[in-house]
């Protein structure tokens, strides 16, 4: 027999849905400002990718795939005939090479030195976070102008290598593939670290015991024990570094100069004035697609371990 | 004697939670009770049997599906905490961190819009009753776990409420703390003449402090009684094995009244209220009002199969013809217990009206 | 004792990562004291450029535009990730709310060139098509947007540490729903408000990619301002004041930090 509710439980519900609506009109001005102001402007990017450019920079409201056809091809100004043209996506296959190498050098000097953190006494351990969590938050442009004024003609390291001799005429480093790589590292380092640690700390060591204690050693319980356990916060911060490494504007238009493009700064130049406004559109969309994918792979492998765990 | 005054009736209760996509469960289901003014009342019960539920009901922290909840005889089920005279000591004590121990205290007598004065005197009267004077001005952080309790039950007995609500208020306290904590509520109860409300899953506890005590389990209220009603005289097999140690015997009822074992042996045994005295039925007798005797004595007859010692008294285990299994509990007064040892052949006998007939 | 948790050269490579993080910094924050002309000429100690920078109006400017722009950031993101955060923890949730929680969080999803871009090309069409120009409130409404995830997080972290049982407490000692709040949750929730306030005021403060595409003429803050530098002949000045934005972002990362420690 189902029983007549209750008035109490009535009044129950009725107060519980008060409370849920009190609730969403709380979370109502956040959700404007970030609707109207966050995503507006990506709605509208949308709009533009499929406009024409007007000829000084801005859209003419007019249909048309050119920009996504400019993508891939050239127009001919002879026969307007289309041409494949590889100049893009050589620009996104570098910037896709150049934010798995900086993820991979990232994990290889990161993973040490989380677990390096995590088995510190707490007290130690919180100021080996405060250490890396201030370069985590300073300033991007400041910490990549500091990498520029050490690598730069002029800068520390060739003073030092002429000074003594080692050589007599300054190695150009900046503006170079190298000085984009270091640059990111430089940046994204702290990305990868602090997710690290904090699943490393949350790790059992007396597991690593355990490991030991069926005759692994350090090598195998590091490859079979600690690892394993670690890989959500990998995963986590692998993703921290490709992200902002694969959309990066500050270090390629401080450290490359302009000239070795990565995916931030050409679509960045698509927008300044008489560019291309529909063409960058489509650009910062394909690369919205591929963060999306990382994003995707990223929910598809913690979900799972969810479920499995 | 008095007449008792109901404190808190609980009439037809249910509780069903019912989340989507699942069958619904009634973490209550149609209880019904009378808890008395002035009284130490616990509720007992293994984890999930509702007990909390029920606690939560009458704080107002939750509300039923069905049926009333009564203070003095007015309906309060519908009331939103705040507005009820009930006061709760939570099972993590949930001091105010950002507060110190004073004004923990005085918060309820506060938010009743109390005046000043009124509040210091009823603190420092609520401090001293709980012997913690000298701390008053320590942050709730920095004081022990025992500590850490008496300031809750300071605050929940600072307004005076008519009904004093303790969920499992015990079990973060180490043995030695609980033991003494125990002793503390009892004097509390004694010298405030509030009626406490005691949950609980420790059957020790639960007889050692209560007045009465409601047995549950699966949401429903088995047995209400006092602490020798429930030990002595279990109305039903849960009950009965649930506190203390019991055997339990299969047997039929004779037209003479008497119970013929499944092992052999008639017995005279009480039949509670409203059990069946007919067919097949369920005999409990405690261990302690058992005794091994020659196996010519006994009623009952088998072989010890093992004796385990407890420093205070020892347990012989007995396999009965039947092939069922028997407990005995002998204190160890340095008499015959001694004599028994393993494989020997042993007759039990049994303490007169001590053994019972279960109502299931 | 043998650490049976060491691994060989972990240590090693932590000391070398300590090393590749700070060691740019330290000599860009070294030379801001050269008293010198050029910058990797050391000519000894001396305060020059600081004076230099704090005496130049292009300075002063820029560094009045990014104080404006960080505290209506701050005040407004912190405000409304607060309001948010009370509305999305520990209560039943209501329709949408995931949907909500992912679109609060979107900003730290989105590449931050793309929110530049897309920000540039709406307020470049709210100009033309409205005659809508807010000024330097163009560059608060983007930096608001993008700051309240980075408020959210800590005070909803704090919410969520919260224990339940203390505001039942509080019902249970009488307060009313909005005195609990008053006098409960809003008070343990402070640490966390304010960890919130000090992250949204240091990601403002350092914006350099958004600002320098939606800003105007006129409208250079301290990071557009260094940039301004960078392309001139570059004196120790910009290590002076990259050293004092440094100093601020460590100030109030060190503020938050604490705070967020001290929770226990």
């Amino acid at each position: 027999m189902m029983a007549e509710l209750n008035p109490a439980a009535q009044i129950a519900e009725a107060a519980q849905q008060v409370a849920s609506k009190r609730n969403r009109l709380l979370s109502t001005p956040a959700l404007v400002m970030i609707t109207l102001f966050g995503i507006g402007p990506l709605i509208l990017i949308l709009i533009y990718s499929f406009l024409k450019a007007a000829p000084y920079g801005g859209v003419e409201w007019k249909f048309s795939t050119d920009a996504y056809l400019n993508f891939l091809f050239q127009r001919d100004i002879f026969d307007d005939t289309l041409q494949f043209s590889p100049d893009y996506l050589y620009i996104y296959a570098r910037s896709i090479g150049f934010a798995l190498i900086t993820t991979i050098v990232c994990l290889f000097i990161g993973f040490p030195t989380a677990y390096f953190m995590a088995t510190r006494e707490p007290a130690q351990r919180n100021w080996w976070v405060l250490l890396i969590t201030i370069p985590f938050w300073s300033n991007l442009l400041v910490r990549t102008l500091a990498i520029m004024f050490i690598i730069r003609d002029e800068g520390l390291i060739n003073h030092i290598l002429i000074w003594a001799h080692v050589i007599d005429k300054p190695i150009t480093m900046l503006y170079t593939n190298g000085a984009i790589l270091i640059g990111l590292l430089y940046s994204y380092l702290p990305f990868m670290i602090l997710p690290l640690y904090s699943s490393i700390e949350k790790m059992d060591f007396r597991l690593v015991e355990a490991g030991h204690d069926l005759y692994a050693n350090k090598r195998q319980v590091l490859w079979r024990v600690i690892i394993p356990l670690a890989k959500p916060g990998i995963i986590a911060g692998c993703l921290l570094v490709f992200i902002p490494a694969i959309g990066a504007y500050v270090t390629p238009l401080i450290l490359g100069g302009g000239t070795h493009l990565l995916i931030g700064d050409l679509i960045a130049q698509q927008f300044g004035s008489g560019r291309n406004w529909p063409l960058g559109s489509a650009q910062a969309l394909i690369l919205m697609a591929a963060v999306l994918v990382a994003l995707f792979f990223y929910v598809r492998n913690t979900t799972g371990k969810m479920t499995h765990g | 004697m008095k007449a008792k005054k109901a404190a808190i009736e609980a009439r037809g209760v249910s509780r069903v939670f019912a989340a989507k996509g699942q069958q619904a469960v009634a973490a209550l289901d149609d209880v019904s009770v009378t808890i008395n003014e002035n009284e130490f009342f616990t509720l007992l019960g293994p984890s999930g049997c509702g007990k909390t539920t029920l606690l939560r009901l009458i704080a107002g922290f939750d509300f039923p599906t069905s049926g009333q909840i009564l203070l003095y005889g007015e309906d309060i089920a519908v009331l939103p905490p705040f507005k009820r005279p009930v006061n709760t000591v939570f099972q993590n004590y949930a001091l105010f961190p950002h507060m110190t121990v004073a004004q923990n205290i005085g918060f309820g007598l506060e938010m009743l819009g109390k005046p000043r004065t009124e509040i210091d005197a009823r603190v420092s009267e609520m401090l001293a009753l709980v012997r913690m004077e000298e701390l008053a001005s320590r942050k709730t952080s920095q004081i022990s776990g025992g500590q850490q309790q008496r300031v809750a039950l300071a605050r929940a007995l600072a307004p005076k409420p008519k009904v004093l609500l303790l969920d499992e208020p015990l079990s973060a306290l180490d043995y030695k703390l609980r033991k003494d904590m125990q002793i503390e509520l009892k004097r509390l109860q004694h010298e405030t003449g509030i009626t406490f409300i005691f949950v609980t899953h420790d059957q020790e506890e639960a007889l050692t402090m209560s007045d009465r005590i409601a047995v549950m389990s699966k949401g429903k209220i088995l047995q209400v009684g006092s602490p020798h009603d429930i030990y002595d005289r279990p109305a039903v097999r849960f009950v009965a094995n649930f506190i203390g140690e019991t055997n339990f015997l299969k047997g039929i009822v004779r037209p003479s009244g008497k119970v013929k074992l499944a092992a052999g042996a008639e017995i005279e045994a009480v039949a509670p209220e409203g059990a069946k005295l007919s067919g097949e039925v369920t005999v409990v007798i405690r261990p302690e009002h058992a005794l091994l005797v020659k196996p010519t004595q006994g009623k009952l007859k088998g072989v010890v199969d093992n004796i385990v010692y407890f420093g205070t008294d020892t347990h012989f285990h007995v396999l009965l013809d039947d092939g069922s299994e028997f407990m005995v509990r002998q204190q160890n007064s340095g008499g015959a217990a001694a004599d028994f040892a393993k494989g020997d052949k042993v007759g039990v006998q049994i303490a007169a009206g001590t053994a019972r007939i279960l109502k299931d | 004792m043998v650490d049976v948790k060491a691994q060989p050269g972990f240590k090693t490579m932590a000391l070398i990562c300590l090393v590749l993080l700070y060691s740019p910094i330290l000599i860009l924050i070294v030379f801001a004291f050269n008293s010198g002309d050029i910058i990797m000429r050391w000519e000894g100690v001396s305060l020059h450029w600081f004076g230099v920078a704090f005496t130049n109006p292009e300075f002063q400017n820029a560094a009045w535009n990014t104080l404006r722009i960080s505290a209506v950031a701050t005040i407004a993101s912190t405000l409304f990730a607060t309001l948010a955060a009370i509305g999305m923890t520990r209560i039943k949730p209501w329709p949408g709310m995931k949907t909500a929680f992912m679109v609060i969080n979107l900003p730290l999803m989105v590449p931050e060139i793309i929110t530049a871009v897309a920000t540039l090309s709406f307020f470049a069409l709210l100009a033309q098509v409205l005659g809508l120009n807010f000024g330097i409130g163009n560059i608060m409404l983007a930096h608001i947007v993008f700051c309240i995830p980075f408020a959210f997080m800590p005070i909803r972290a704090r919410l969520e540490d919260m224990d339940l049982t203390l505001e039942n407490a509080a019902a249970d000692l009488y307060a009313t729903p909005w005195n609990a709040f008053k006098r409960i949750t809003l008070p343990l929730l402070v640490p966390g408000i304010a960890s919130g306030a000090a992250l949204a005021f240091i990601v403002s403060f350092d914006d350099f990619t958004i600002t320098q595409l939606v800003a105007g003429p006129g409208q250079t803050t301290l990071p557009l301002y260094i940039w301004d530098q960078t392309r001139r002949p570059m004196t120790p000045e910009i290590n002076a004041i990259s050293a004092i934005l440094l100093l601020v972002s460590v100030l109030f990362i060190t503020i938050s930090f604490l705070i967020a420690r001290s929770r226990k």
